[in-house]
């Protein structure tokens, strides 16, 4: 049954099964597990990271594709939830309207981009993007009137998920059932519900036709499998998912602003999840988001630690700066592309494989 | 001398290359298109030679990265950093020269800023050289490798200049000679502007002289049409490769200093924010093409400038749209050089 519902690609290690258990088990029991704000926030941010990387990899691992307008998908559907909730009200019908609009918008943009560009160079996608998303990321803080500028948008979300609504009266093991438990719940649900979507597909006859397109265009075209069909189709997948990923990020926050969802620099983090995660494998991006979204939030509380205790040597608090924690993820994520290019999933796949 | 004379005739045999001239016409074209829609001529000047320096500096920075990309096949996407570092490394030495920047005698400007400018172009391209070695050379054919590592060296660069200069906006101003504008008419045109002009003007002249010239130059113009024929030949194209990028890296450094004085203060991230700038340059004039990278760089100047003064909230797109209409003209740039 197992096999069934994980589409038949089980983590084929003994140690990444006990690791995905624990995410899962960890993210499913937080609120009761780990009580307080910060807990359940960051939990929340690695589910919805958790689609976000995993539909990046879509693209980057199983099509090989590069691309930098990721978070501009992202961006797009936090800002159809947030615009959608603020003209519309806070009501059901209103987050239909977003994530529909925000939806068509993404696939509308994702094909325009790729038939416009996929059919060159993967370099010139990558330089196209670029471009691309630091021109979206212009035109929203331009169309203040919409997006709210740089200030971004403070909304109001269903009663149901609003923080103020109670359930029930009584508490279940000392947690109250309130707005953020519900919204909570739903968020981790759905973030489920989409990841064993993704799964299905790269393990469709579909998503094996990308991995031959990531190992050889040139073959899988004379095989008989029309690359840029089939790379534009991802390419307006990864950005469908990411753009269900913005939405949940918009209604878990209730607020969106340029820096939450369409900065380079979370562009940056994905990039990051998904090598060190492991490319090519949909489990590699709950290990890379979990282990990056953990050490984002809890590393810099060390690094200030160490900061504080190097006081008085030149340099040396400076690099270890709390704010410094990019310079040393970033070395990691040198050092890993060169030497553990299938990440933490491959590293652990292939001991198995070394065992006879 | 004796022996290119003796075979001279051979080389005439050779069919001579038709030079496309349409692309020549574009910018003459954009010039005149904008002229009667100022509606004043003054203005039309200044906007223009404003356009032609901002031009010139990126041509400066992304002349580089478009003949690496075109002899090895490397994109280089974290050319960002030797911009920065020029940069960063300006606000210091003029910092430490500063009585002579203060000075109102042209001499004394140019004695703080040229080492400046040689300082940031030794350094950019003595880390260009470590860059090449440590980042580049083990991903050599491996595309998607190359990008994700020279970001992530991006990434690490940025930090870096972070912990050495601290992570906020620092300002450098202008020389005091080099500041106001000089009349034309009723013209007013920036002093700075005309300086990065002919300066810009310079560099083009020194590296159309090279590549077309000498012996290296020939050898880097065959490498980027076909590399392999280069190599069999019993040249190593490796070792000019380096060569290339040092002096890539090394014209990023000067043109940081230069986008520095530009904008008159710089910041960690300038370095990410031209990149976006200077691919949009190499797409547009066709990847591994200097000249079609000069014609590129001078149209996303103009326009910018042109835009900027005409309809300000498009100027913030005039880049890509440039782009997306030259890309539907010439799929592959204005010039295609490299044939893969």
């Amino acid at each position: 049954m197992f096999g069934q519902i994980l589409s038949g690609d089980l983590p084929r290690s003994r140690t990444l099964t006990l690791l995905l258990i624990a995410i899962v088990a960890g993210l499913a029991l937080t609120p009761f597990l780990f009580p307080g704000a910060k807990a359940i926030n960051v939990a929340a941010k690695i589910c919805i990271f958790i689609v976000l990387v995993a539909s990046y990899d879509l693209l980057l691992g199983y099509t090989g594709i590069v691309s930098f307008a990721h978070t501009m998908f992202f961006g797009i559907g936090a800002y159809g939830v947030a615009i959608a909730l603020t003209r519309l009200g806070p009501s059901w019908a209103a987050v239909g309207a977003g994530v529909g609009a925000s939806l068509a918008l993404s696939f509308v943009l994702s094909l325009v981009i790729g038939l416009f560009s996929l059919r060159v160079k993967a370099l010139f996608y990558a330089m196209i993007t670029l471009a691309v998303a630091s021109a979206f990321q212009t035109l929203a803080s331009q169309l203040s009137e919409f997006t709210g500028g740089e200030d971004g948008l403070n909304f109001k979300v269903p009663e149901i998920l609003s923080h103020g609504y109670v359930l029930w009266q009584q508490t279940i093991l000392g947690v109250a059932v309130d707005g953020k438990l519900i919204s909570y719940y739903l968020l981790f649900a759905v973030a489920v519900a989409l990841f064993l979507l993704m799964l299905r597909i790269v393990n469709s006859p579909f998503g094996r036709v990308l991995q031959a397109i990531r190992e050889n265009a040139f073959r899988a075209e004379a095989l008989g499998y029309p690359t840029v069909v089939y790379r534009t189709w991802s390419n307006v997948l990864s950005a469908g998912f990411a753009t269900l990923a913005g939405a949940l990020l918009a209604l878990w926050l209730r607020y969106n602003g340029p820096d939450t969802s369409l900065s380079f620099e979370i562009m940056i983090d994905i990039l990051l999840m998904v090598v060190i995660g492991g490319m090519g494998t949909m489990y590699g991006a709950v290990a890379g988001a979990t282990l990056f979204i953990v050490a984002q939030n809890y590393l810099q509380d060390l690094m200030k630690l160490a900061s504080s205790a190097a006081a008085g040597v030149p340099l040396i608090p400076n690099l270890v700066h709390p704010d410094r924690w990019l310079l040393w993820l970033g070395i990691l994520f040198v050092v890993s592309v060169y030497r553990f290019p299938a990440g933490i999933v491959g590293k652990l796949r292939a001991r198995v494989r070394a065992k006879p | 001398m004796s022996s290119s004379a003796a075979t001279a005739p051979h080389v005439d045999a050779l069919p001579a290359v038709e030079l496309d001239r349409i692309p020549l016409l574009l910018l003459p074209a954009l010039a005149l298109i904008a002229l009667p829609l100022m509606g004043s001529f003054s203005t039309w000047v200044t906007l223009t030679v404003a356009g032609l320096a901002m031009g010139m500096i990126i041509f400066i920075i992304a002349s580089g990265l478009t003949l690496v990309f075109g002899l090895m096949d490397v994109l280089n996407f974290g050319h960002g950093i030797f911009i920065t570092l020029g940069a960063f490394l300006a606000t210091s030495v003029l910092g430490a020269l500063s009585g002579w920047t203060a000075s109102e005698s042209l001499l004394f400007n140019m004695l703080a800023v040229l080492p400046a400018m040689l300082v940031a172009m030794a350094a950019a391209g003595i880390v260009g050289f470590a860059f090449e070695r440590v980042i580049i050379r083990p991903v050599y054919g491996q595309h998607l490798k190359q990008i994700m590592i020279t970001m992530g060296a991006m990434i690490v660069g940025e930090e870096l200049i972070k912990v050495v200069w601290g992570p906020q906006t620092i300002p450098l101003p202008l020389p005091a000679a080099f500041r106001g504008s000089l009349l034309f008419g009723d013209a007013a045109v920036e002093k700075y502007r005309l300086i990065a002009v002919v300066i810009g003007l310079a560099v083009f002249a020194a590296m159309f002289w090279a590549l077309s010239r000498t012996k290296v130059g020939l050898l880097i113009r065959a490498g980027v049409q076909d590399r392999e024929m280069v190599e069999s030949l019993g040249y190593r194209i490796r070792r000019l490769f380096v060569g290339v990028f040092v002096a890539g890296s090394a014209l990023a450094g000067l043109g940081g200093v230069m986008w520095g004085l530009y904008e008159q203060n710089v910041t960690p991230q300038m370095g990410a924010q031209v990149n976006v700038l200077i691919f949009i340059v190499i797409i547009i004039g066709g990847l591994g093409s200097v000249g079609g990278c000069f014609l590129g760089a001078l149209l996303v100047g103009l326009l910018a400038n042109y835009t900027g003064f005409l309809a300000p909230k498009v100027a913030l797109f005039s880049n890509i749209l440039l782009m997306v209409i030259v890309l539907l003209w010439r799929p592959q740039g204005i010039y295609s050089v490299a044939n893969r």
